[in-house]
């Protein structure tokens, strides 16, 4: 073996070796405290296990599946889930690329406009639904006075199904919109110009080139966005909890009309300690929503590009 | 607030109509624009606003119709009623703890990680970071209750230690850290310090640690945030008696008595500090969305 004096030596140790020890804080912690509970939960689902029992856990198999699937309280906070998700996910993306539209124009002081769309999304959402809950309030909520100025009369927001997700949409909305709009913002601006002014020539109107050129080429990010809006919409918690704060808070109203189904994970987990059914419902989400984040992928998909 | 603002913007050029042509691609905003842009911009700023002014009020005056829409003079007496009636300072303390060592955390791990995957070679690399990448995508929340049980078994439920844990690593941290380290440092640099004699964990501190300042203060300032506003796991691990603030804010607004103004002048006290962020570094956070800083 060829000699090497010490530093060659510690120089091979230190390349070889180093890299790793630099990357494994990232992937001990991830690993322990991201990884473990995740795929842990599928092991609990299949076990009865309820901190409230004497008994302790075992396993049980798909029990607590055929209990969620034939439990009438978990396709309801199924149903609001996929209604909160369609009222969320589709104006956030069209309003998103409106304002990103109007912030792609040539505009004075445009760091105030672009910092004042992201304000929304720096507010806690705690903040944000307690705020709303009272603006949405039936009897002295700014949103029923100004209604009552056109005559629409009083209406009790957290009462009805559609009314009450109408509310917590527009906290979800108001809150990630901006977010959004900065994400095509920057993509509208690497689109080249002569694309416009060839368009201008033809004689297509602004409205028209909104969507034959812009909407079309922004289709990438159109996509990546509804994936990620889709995944948070899907598992809506804070909202619906605050919306109705209270001793009953985790029913998501009086007839659970807007429990959702991570609300309805939060009830069974936290507020009766039933773990196995809790995280049963976890599997079942976590399926439903890469089905959904996959059809919201088959039709971005579809935006038309030449 | 200004002082981050854009510089005044120079008086419009007189635009005839041969400029105007040149300058179709971007629009020049007309009377519509701004006003849409206004409108928008007081749609969003609206909630926090109202917030402030209900923090204001005596709790009559937001029983009133029609509403109060601009400041009293009672700020000062409610927050220190939050104070007297509630455990908020413990809050304010235990959230500062928490987000601070989380940021500090995040930034530094993020960073060491970051730079391994950008500049240095190792087997598995690759794999290693698609892993990183693979990881952003999966919504962690859902493994909630194990986890909760892990922190049962360790003794630390209801302790903030249970809530800082889990969040000293983020995927997204190593993954923007490594985009931005691929573009900013030259491999020639490090060649060059290697050749030298320079341990990697020497090149790490006085090249990369450098260089990496602007991407770290941007991740920071995103991590802070979402940390300070971390909601679902505290609420479920931490118990009402030792919060944070956005726990001590649910259970404020779960009490009986609905006193708005005490609960919305919570909600400000809460948002004052992130918003401080916010206008101090706005035009940092909106760089850093916009250069593809996805929160993950």
């Amino acid at each position: 073996m060829v000699l090497m004096d010490k530093t060659t030596r510690r120089h091979r140790w230190d390349t070889k070796f180093s890299p790793y020890a630099y990357v494994t804080p990232y992937f001990l912690i991830f690993g322990v405290f991201g990884l473990f509970p995740l795929l842990y939960t599928i092991w609990v689902s299949l076990q009865h296990r309820n901190l409230l029992d004497e008994g302790g856990a075992y396993l049980v198999w798909f029990d607590n599946y055929a209990t969620l699937f034939a439990d009438p309280y978990f396709w309801n906070s199924m149903g609001n889930t996929l209604s909160l998700w369609m009222l969320t996910t589709v104006p956030q993306i069209l309003f998103a690329l409106g304002i990103a539209a109007l912030l792609n124009r040539k505009v004075r002081t445009r760091t105030l406009f672009r910092m004042g769309v992201i304000l929304p999304n720096i507010t806690s959402v705690a903040a944000v639904t307690i705020i709303f809950a009272q603006l949405f309030g039936r009897d002295f909520g700014l949103v029923n006075w100004v209604l009552d100025l056109f005559g629409a009369g009083q209406i009790d927001w957290q009462a009805g199904t559609a009314t009450s997700h109408i509310a917590i949409a527009v906290m979800v909305v108001w809150r990630w919109t901006g977010y959004h709009a900065l994400i095509f913002l920057a993509s509208m601006q690497a689109i080249s110009p002569s694309l416009y002014e060839a368009a201008t020539l033809d004689g297509a109107s602004g409205w028209q080139q909104f969507w034959r050129i812009t909407v079309p080429l922004l289709r990438p990010q159109i996509i990546f966005t509804t994936i990620i809006a889709t995944t948070g919409n899907m598992r809506l918690l804070a909202e619906p909890l605050l919306f109705n704060p209270g001793a009953a808070a985790a029913t998501g109203g009086s007839d659970r009309q807007f429990q959702t189904a991570a609300l309805y994970l939060y009830e069974q987990g936290f507020t009766k300690y039933d773990f196995g059914y809790s995280s049963a419902i976890a599997v079942v989400l976590a399926i439903a929503t890469i089905i959904v984040a996959g059809f919201g992928y088959l039709v971005t998909k579809r935006i038309q590009t030449d | 607030m200004t002082a981050v603002m854009d510089p005044p913007a120079p008086p419009a050029r007189p635009t005839g109509p041969v400029v105007r042509a040149r300058r179709i691609a971007r629009r020049v905003a007309g009377p519509w624009t701004y006003a849409a842009l206004i409108a928008v911009l007081a749609g969003s700023a609206f909630p926090v606003y109202w917030s402030f002014v209900v923090s204001s009020q005596t709790p009559d005056a937001v029983d009133s119709v029609p509403p109060v829409l601009v400041p009293g003079g009672h700020l000062f007496a409610n927050i220190a009623r939050v104070f007297d009636t509630t455990d908020f300072a413990l809050a304010l303390m235990n959230s500062v703890i928490v987000s601070g060592t989380v940021t500090v955390s995040v930034v530094l791990f993020s960073t060491l990680a970051g730079f391994a995957f950008a500049k240095m070679k190792f087997r598995g690399r690759n794999v290693l970071l698609l892993l990183v990448i693979g990881t952003q995508a999966i919504p962690t929340e859902l493994g909630i209750i194990p986890l909760y049980m892990m922190m049962a078994e360790f003794g630390w439920a209801g302790e903030i230690h249970a809530v800082i844990v889990p969040g000293l690593v983020t995927a997204f941290g190593v993954f923007f850290m490594r985009q931005y380290f691929e573009r900013a440092i030259p491999d020639e640099l490090l060649e060059a310090g290697r050749m030298d004699g320079c341990h990697s964990l020497r090149l790490f501190w006085h090249v990369a640690l450098p260089a990496a300042r602007p991407a770290a203060a941007v991740l920071g300032l995103f991590t802070f945030m979402q940390a300070w506003n971390d909601f679902f796991w505290p609420l479920v691990v931490l118990v009402p008696e030792n919060p944070t603030v956005q726990t001590a804010l649910s259970t404020l607004a779960s009490g009986y008595t609905t006193d708005y103004t005490l609960v919305l002048t919570a909600a400000t006290i809460g948002t004052v500090p992130v918003l401080l962020v916010f206008l101090l570094f706005g035009r940092q956070i909106v760089g850093g969305i916009m250069s593809g800083a996805v929160k993950g």
